[in-house]
């Protein structure tokens, strides 16, 4: 009997835990957002938290303050001071995207948290930054009491990214990220007998003239680039439509170019089927053996990518050049959002300020961490300055080139599903790059697996 | 003259009370709203929350019109035969090693601590391993192409029958200690007098293994068959974490607990719901199975 009983109860657990990985938080449902939320508490004045929280995915907005903002002083790895007010960095890193999950989680919950465990700033990238601008979870910027004539000389495509279905700008962001082709000195010898930026551009032109180069770059023993995803953003983002229209998913004829271009490459052995980010194998082409011609990036990726810390890396010799590319696109950017739960609003309203509006502040950024920040006077005049070097490009000034990418950017197709989308293309198509799959099957494996992620879309 | 009864039965419940109070709070509950959950219409976009609406099964229709279902449950079943094939001849191979008197085995304990140990390791740092050691750049590859093995780097990761099989072999060096334990326990339970008349009457050890060994390990066999199958068709981390969560090549190693966690992605508690009953049913039965086994004997 004994016997009998334990064993009921060992089927019953075992069952339990097969189906327990579903249960957490399924009963209750989530009060929808949106509805009630405009309801949220404006805590402006009165009773002010001790605590300011920021979330964000990574410690480059933080050295930003840390070295930039005023009156900041670092307690330790993770909190901050602003004048008798705690800063709190709360970082999560952004694999499987658990950044935003965490954000989401925390975002919906606002109300029963205490006042000083609200969120009062919170990071995004262009990516998914419609997700949560179009909600009242984001301060609209003017009601921070920050002004457009403050505003005005900020990139227009860097508030264009963060205006909501209204026409309210919810974020504002301290860099620019338009992108050009970045290039190794040493494989351009190799290659073409010469590094010239202006000389190197007229070999990657436009695609015809980049695929002969890819020719000739494979017969030097070198990779034209370090995977088939490396130039994905300069078809993606000259797209003539978004990624979902009606709610349907529609390929536009640039990332049907795209695929094509990526198979001749693979095929001809001239780039490989790496994932972006994996240090194993992508990255090996910051390094001199990795034998890698070029990467497609923005500022930021030059200076907080490619591993320039390291001294065997090519960026830490200066063996970087830039040239425009095939064509102007832009990539990632960093946006800040002030949370409608704020209990702090002049804070978030002055960190807005000094970091996206004061230009001698902006300024310093550019000399210190060669970022290209969104402020137009300061950079055209940087542009102009013939003392700054960026060391990592061998002393080339590329200020010139992205001011003249960041008017050209277009951002009128972007959805809130970019980023499934993007992610989700890339690895259908590494699949079908492999030889795992046809073309066919790799497009079903990513409409699956967008419609996995987001149940409301078809194709 | 009435005789007063005293009963002790009491205790016996008042000692499982912590126990089923902590079932009912950590396994029934949530598995009674897991089967309620599967009945509604219920996931996030963005930020948004549809439903929850009462769909009645349409869920459940939902799963079985999308032919990927069976891929995945193929996947399962393939990752997990290719793990527990060799895994039971190995750990009968080490259970009758150890458990042999005649064999006068040294160290033995610290051979029974060692096959055990790689499954204290963490399944995801295992497959992180796994994962830097068998990428195109990877140490194996190299080691392979300077021994002249391979002319060019093998993509194992993208190509089916290497990633299923280093999925199998991680979830065999996982597991196969722990089987081997669990075999041995049977072994040790057979009465020694069987072997010595075996021996006596001159069977060989061969013999003794098939003759006598196997048959009376029966049940143990089973109760270890089926375990490791309700544990396979549970099989997440490793492929999760050793394919990025993507079960490339073409989903060939994603499971069934990888699929269910792609709901998860949109907390659609409805689907998600839905896979986990039909899971829980499989599942449930194959217990049943393992009930009526260990019954029976007695009978």
């Amino acid at each position: 009997m004994k016997k009998a009983v334990r064993m009921i109860l060992s089927i019953a657990l075992t069952a339990a835990m097969a189906v327990s990985l579903t249960a957490c938080g399924g009963v209750t449902p989530a009060s929808a957002p949106g509805t009630d939320a405009a309801a949220a508490p404006a805590a402006t004045g009165g009773d002010t938290g001790k605590v300011f929280n920021i979330y964000c995915w990574n410690e480059e907005f933080k050295s930003r303050i840390e070295a930039h903002y005023p009156g900041y002083e670092a307690t330790d790895a993770t909190t901050g001071k602003i004048g008798d007010l705690t800063v709190n960095w709360v970082i999560t890193p952004n694999q499987n995207n658990a950044y935003q999950n965490f954000l989401d989680e925390t975002l919906l919950d606002q109300e029963n948290k205490a006042v000083d465990d609200r969120i009062d700033m919170f990071l995004i990238e262009a990516d998914y930054a419609l997700k949560y601008v179009d909600t009242d979870y984001t301060l609209s910027v003017k009601d921070l009491g920050i002004t457009d004539d403050e505003l005005k000389n900020q990139y227009k495509y860097t508030q264009d990214i963060v205006t909501d279905s209204n026409g309210v700008l919810k974020g504002v962001s301290w860099q620019g990220c338009p992108g050009v082709l970045i290039y190794n000195r040493q494989a351009a010898k190799d290659i073409f007998g010469f590094d010239d930026p202006d000389k190197v551009q007229e070999k990657v032109k436009d695609w015809s003239t980049y695929n002969e180069t890819a020719k000739a770059a494979k017969e030097a023993g070198y990779f034209m680039t370090s995977s088939f995803c490396d130039p994905y953003r300069v078809f993606s983002n000259n797209v003539s439509g978004p990624w979902v229209q009606d709610g349907k998913i529609v390929i536009d004829k640039n990332i049907d170019e795209w695929i094509n271009y990526s198979k001749e490459w693979v095929d001809a052995e001239e780039t490989n089927t790496y994932e972006l980010w994996d240090s194993n194998t992508w990255a090996k082409g910051f390094y001199p053996e990795g034998k890698v011609f070029c990467y497609f990036g923005p500022a930021w990726f030059i200076d907080f990518s490619m591993s320039v810390d390291d001294e065997a890396s090519i960026a830490h010799a200066g063996g970087w050049g830039a040239c425009e590319g095939p064509q102007g696109y832009f990539w990632g950017g960093t946006w800040i959002c002030g949370c409608s739960y704020s209990d702090n609003q002049d804070v978030v309203a002055d960190i807005m300020r000094q970091m996206t509006t004061n230009e001698e502040i902006m300024t310093q950024i550019v000399k210190d961490d060669n970022d290209f920040v969104n402020n137009k006077p300061a950079m055209e005049a940087m542009a102009k300055d013939p003392d700054y070097k960026n060391e990592v490009l061998g002393g080339q000034n590329p200020l010139p080139m992205f001011c003249a990418g960041a008017e050209k950017i277009d951002l009128s197709n972007l959805s809130p599903y970019d980023q499934t989308c993007n992610e989700e293309l890339q690895n259908a198509m590494r699949n079908y790059l492999n030889g795992n799959g046809t073309l066919e099957e790799a497009m079903d494996l990513f409409y699956k697996a967008v419609e996995e992620k987001h149940p409301e879309l078809t194709h | 003259m009435r005789k007063k009864a005293v009963s002790h039965n009491i205790w016996g419940y008042i000692f499982l009370i912590p126990f089923v109070v902590v079932y009912l709070i950590f396994q029934f509950v949530p598995l009674a709203s897991t089967i309620w959950n599967s009945l509604f219409e219920n996931y996030r976009s963005g930020l948004n929350q549809i439903g929850p609406n009462f769909v009645g099964l349409d869920n459940f229709k939902e799963i079985f019109r999308n032919p990927d279902l069976w891929l995945y449950t193929k996947n399962t079943i393939i990752m997990w035969i290719a793990c527990f094939i060799p895994q039971i001849i190995l750990s009968l191979l080490l259970a009758a090693w150890f458990t042999d008197p005649s064999l006068r085995l040294k160290a033995q304990g610290f051979f029974k601590t060692v096959i055990y140990l790689p499954n204290l390791i963490m399944a995801s740092a295992f497959a992180m391993l796994f994962y830097a050691l068998f990428s195109v750049n990877g140490p194996i590859n190299s080691i392979f192409m300077q021994l002249g093995i391979l002319s060019q780097p093998f993509n194992f990761l993208q190509t089916v029958w290497s990633a299923r099989g280093l999925v199998a072999l991680m979830n065999l060096i996982m597991w196969f200690g722990n089987t081997t334990i669990l075999l041995m326990a049977g072994m040790l339970g057979i009465d020694p007098s069987l072997f010595e008349a075996a021996e006596v009457d001159g069977a060989t050890s061969t013999q003794i293994f098939i003759r006598i060994t196997l048959p009376l390990l029966r049940p143990i066999l089973v109760y270890v068959m089926i375990t490791s199958l309700i544990g396979g068709l549970q099989m997440f981390d490793v492929p999760q974490v050793l394919t990025n969560t993507t079960g490339d090549p073409m989903r060939t190693t994603m499971t069934l607990i990888m699929y269910l966690n792609k709901h998860l992605y949109s907390k659609n508690y409805g689907m998600g719901g839905a896979l986990s009953v039909l899971m829980f049913i499989v599942t449930g039965l194959l217990s049943l199975l393992v009930y009526r086994f260990s019954t029976e004997k007695k009978s």
